[in-house]
């Protein structure tokens, strides 16, 4: 798949950023050639996001050099790096959701004589930028349409739209464009990728998902710990060595898997039916033993854990927690000993603004003290020995949440579970948007959790994590909960499989 | 279809039907008085001083901002009209330099706003009592009384005006042009984009202190003009007057479809929200019914208002 006649188009060479005493980059290096991917890979906190920030002219390197085309590229701002070529994708699709699908696309530069908008003109350019991004022959979203009422798939098509109707776009930055996608987007998002590189331009790739990385990229990049580590040909490196590079570590360690002993039933799902969804769903999960659910997204996987927690209402079908039938709610649940960790971790599990020591102790501050008071000593304590438990990554308890990386911040929401007692745990895509070396440390927390005789019920997207950490799977298909299975038995093939069928 | 379906977006739809309801309430419940022509003029003229304001609230309100000292600028207006007036300058010249005094206190509050990086609800809330002192101070706490010979006739129906007093064509035009503004022009689409998502404005190019300063300039220059209007009714300089205005003003931007978050609001739906609450004013007025009751009304709409609103909301 490599080109290697292409010229280099961006050449980093011994790139420094620190802030304060913080070293993010040192000595960063990366070439990419007109007309390829390239894949960056890194954990969270690599100092792939830095460098992004650089090229895309938010941040200022401190040292080291940057040529684009041969003549040196230093963007103090956005725009000027979009003039010389260099657009940006962010990761959450960064729109103005009251304007138009036309008006996001020309936002920077919307046509206007005398101060007055330019109607006809602005359609045709959002057209024309909009053909670029869209599959032939694919319908044209509505241009008068309200950006805000678009799907992921369309809002990242627009952002796309945008960074190539700018200027004459050179490179392409896009970072993790698919988190947000379901997998028939992301399709549609490869096919764009494709026709772009086709005319030269040149696709810096930012992903988690290494399966993506491998269909799509021609060459990767990978940095740690804000170094430079290799650079290659994705043609001819297996996955495990990636995992290898990236994580400074083998991948066998990644699934640690202590001795479990399944004791009684704690959940027992009998056809349970939602107001929609899942459709049916029936299963026993024992204490000590983690059960995983596969399954594409929509199938009704998050549906099924809301149905058992009590957010949603169960429609039809018998479920017992702990040998008792009753209504559920939340706060039943939680008295029952049953937490959940939700998937959207920004907005239903983590307090932001607050520090890490309210945030484990917020479900049980009447522990903190009597009367309703709150110990702030008592606080700290308990938070600080969750830190040290669970490895978390942070200044102390008093920090706040929203500076932590992804995976700490699960960190910090697993440790709210814990300090609830709860003892049969309901996971939501645990480690979605978390780097490889925290994914390693959940998983040995949730190997933990279960072999000490709590029961986890896991959810994932990501199948050689479910392998890796259950001890049975079943697959959820369109709302219906196949069996489940010993995961020894089972393959990725087998899984993906039967999700698909 | 699509466009019975946009219709039923517009978020102003409700409160204008509301509008008509109440209109027609009022009309059966007091034929006599309420459903008088000169009624329909008198509500008219209740609505421009607010309605201008509210106009330029819209703008705030769709950038994300807040202006709370909308009432003391009125105010401080007046004083300064009056004074105008009694230093012997022409009608004009004295209404010309109360609209500026409004576009120059407006301007000062989007320079704290982006100067200084605090929320515009704080910054207006310190200005509110600021310029509510200046006018006190300024007038030595007495009404300033002023030959408003020339202003007056501003809110006033005489044979030369057409149909309405010129303040409430002042009102139809200034809606008109927030319309046109917010629709059709370039800053206009800039003020949404930066109420809508600031930072996505930012990365596009689009200057955030800029488009602040042009918006609280250009709603301080509306609010001066209500300033005008309110002296033409007063016939005084008042530093006492319009507490609790801005009120008002937010209430009828709320009303009209607008979000205190930012990127929604239109100066038509404002208009329909001005319109609404003094329509609920004169009709309890005219049923004869205490203050309190209308207060109480009032309130109830909004919040009806925006239950509603949020309700739409969901739907989509």
């Amino acid at each position: 798949m490599t080109e290697s006649a292409a010229p280099a188009l961006l050449r980093v060479a011994g790139l420094n950023k620190s802030f304060g005493a913080t070293r993010a980059l040192s000595n960063v290096e990366l070439t990419l050639r007109a007309g390829e991917v390239h894949a960056l890979l890194g954990e969270n906190g690599a100092g792939k996001s830095t460098l992004l920030k650089i090229l895309a002219g938010t941040q200022s390197a401190d040292g080291g050099s940057i040529e684009l085309a041969g003549r040196p590229y230093a963007p103090r701002a956005p725009q000027q790096a979009q003039a010389l070529g260099v657009a940006f994708v962010s990761q959450e699709p960064a729109l103005c959701p009251d304007l138009s699908v036309a008006e996001n696309i020309l936002l920077g530069a919307l046509p206007a004589r005398f101060g007055w908008i330019d109607r006809a003109e602005q359609n045709r350019r959002a057209g024309a930028a909009l053909a670029r991004v869209l599959p032939k022959g694919a319908p044209l979203p509505e241009f008068a349409q309200r950006a805000g009422d678009l799907g992921h798939g369309d809002r990242q098509l627009v952002c796309l739209a945008r960074a190539l109707a700018q200027a004459e776009c050179r490179i392409l930055i896009l970072d993790e464009p698919t988190s947000t996608l379901n997998s028939n987007e992301a399709e549609r998002l490869f096919d764009v990728v494709r026709e772009l590189t086709k005319n030269g331009i040149a696709v810096l790739y930012v992903s988690h998902f290494l399966e993506e990385v491998e269909r799509i990229a021609h060459r990767y990049t990978v940095l740690r710990d804000g170094k430079f580590v290799h650079s290659g040909a994705i043609a001819g490196t297996a996955r495990s060595e990636l995992v290898k590079l990236m994580a400074g570590r083998d991948v066998q360690e990644l699934f640690p898997r202590s001795e479990r002993s399944p004791g009684e039933v704690v959940l027992d799902l009998q056809e349970l039916a939602g107001p929609r969804m899942p459709i049916t769903a029936s299963l026993s999960l024992r204490r000590g033993e983690v059960l995983g659910i596969a399954g594409l997204l929509g199938a009704g996987r998050t549906e099924l854990l809301r149905a058992i927690f009590g957010l949603d209402r169960v429609k039809s079908g018998t479920l017992r927690v702990k040998g008792i039938i009753g209504p559920g709610s939340p706060a039943r649940r939680l008295a029952q000993g049953v937490d959940l960790l939700s998937e959207d971790r920004k907005g239903q599990g983590l307090a932001e603004a607050l520090s890490l020591g309210d945030n484990i102790t917020l479900s049980t501050l009447e522990s903190l003290g009597p009367f309703g008071l709150v110990s702030p000593k008592k606080r700290a304590a308990i938070a600080q020995s969750y830190l040290e438990r669970l490895g978390v990554r942070a200044r102390g308890p008093e920090q706040q949440a929203r500076d932590l990386s992804g995976g700490n911040q699960q960190k910090i929401c697993f440790a709210r579970l814990l300090q609830h007692g709860a003892d049969v745990l309901l996971l939501d895509e645990p480690t979605r948007g978390v780097d490889v070396g925290s994914r390693a440390d959940l998983y040995r927390i949730i190997d933990e959790l279960a072999s000490r005789g709590n029961a986890v019920l896991m959810i994932s997207s990501y199948l050689p994590e479910l392998l890796g950490v259950c001890d049975r799977i079943a697959v959820m298909v369109r709302g219906k909960l196949g069996p489940a299975r010993s995961a020894s038995e089972l393959s990725e093939h087998a899984l993906l499989l039967e999700a698909t069928g | 279809m699509t466009q019975i379906r946009r219709l039923f977006r517009t978020p102003w739809l409700g409160p204008l039907l509301a509008l008509f309801a109440l209109y027609a309430l009022f009309t059966v419940l007091a034929p006599d008085t309420f459903a008088r022509q000169s009624n329909l003029q008198t509500m008219l003229r209740q609505t421009a001083v607010v309605g201008i304001a509210a106009v330029g609230m819209t703008f705030t309100i769709v950038l994300g901002g807040i202006d709370l000292s909308v009432g003391s600028a009125v105010a401080l207006t007046t004083v300064v009209v009056a004074e105008c007036l009694r230093a012997g300058m022409g009608p004009i010249a004295a209404a010309a330099l109360g609209v500026l005094t409004g576009g120059m206190l407006g301007l000062c509050n989007g320079a704290l706003v982006t100067g200084l990086k605090i929320s515009p609800f704080i910054v207006t809330l310190g200005t509110m009592s600021m310029l509510r002192g200046l006018a006190k101070g300024i007038a030595d706490e007495q009404k300033i009384d002023a030959d408003p010979r020339g202003l007056d006739g501003l809110m006033q129906s005489h044979a030369s005006s057409f149909l309405f007093p010129p303040g409430v064509w002042l009102m139809l035009i200034a809606t008109l042009f927030g319309v046109g503004l917010l629709t059709y022009t370039k800053v206009g689409r800039q003020i949404v984009a930066v109420g809508s998502n600031a930072e996505t404005a930012r990365l596009c190019g689009i200057s955030i202190p800029k488009t602040t300063l042009f918006v609280y300039a250009l709603s301080g220059l509306l609010v001066g003009l209500a300033g005008v209007l309110e002296f033409s009714t007063l016939t005084v300089g008042d530093p006492t007057d319009s507490v609790g205005l801005e009120l008002e003003v937010i209430a009828a931007v709320v009303i009209g479809g607008g979000s205190l978050s930012g990127g929604q609001g239109s100066a038509s739906g404002t208009l329909v929200g001005a319109l609404l609450l003094t329509v609920i004013k004169a009709g309890c007025t005219h049923l004869g019914l205490p203050n309190w009751v209308q207060e109480i009304f009032t309130g109830f709409i909004i919040v009806i208002a925006m239950s509603i609103d949020r309700l739409r909301q969901r739907a989509r």
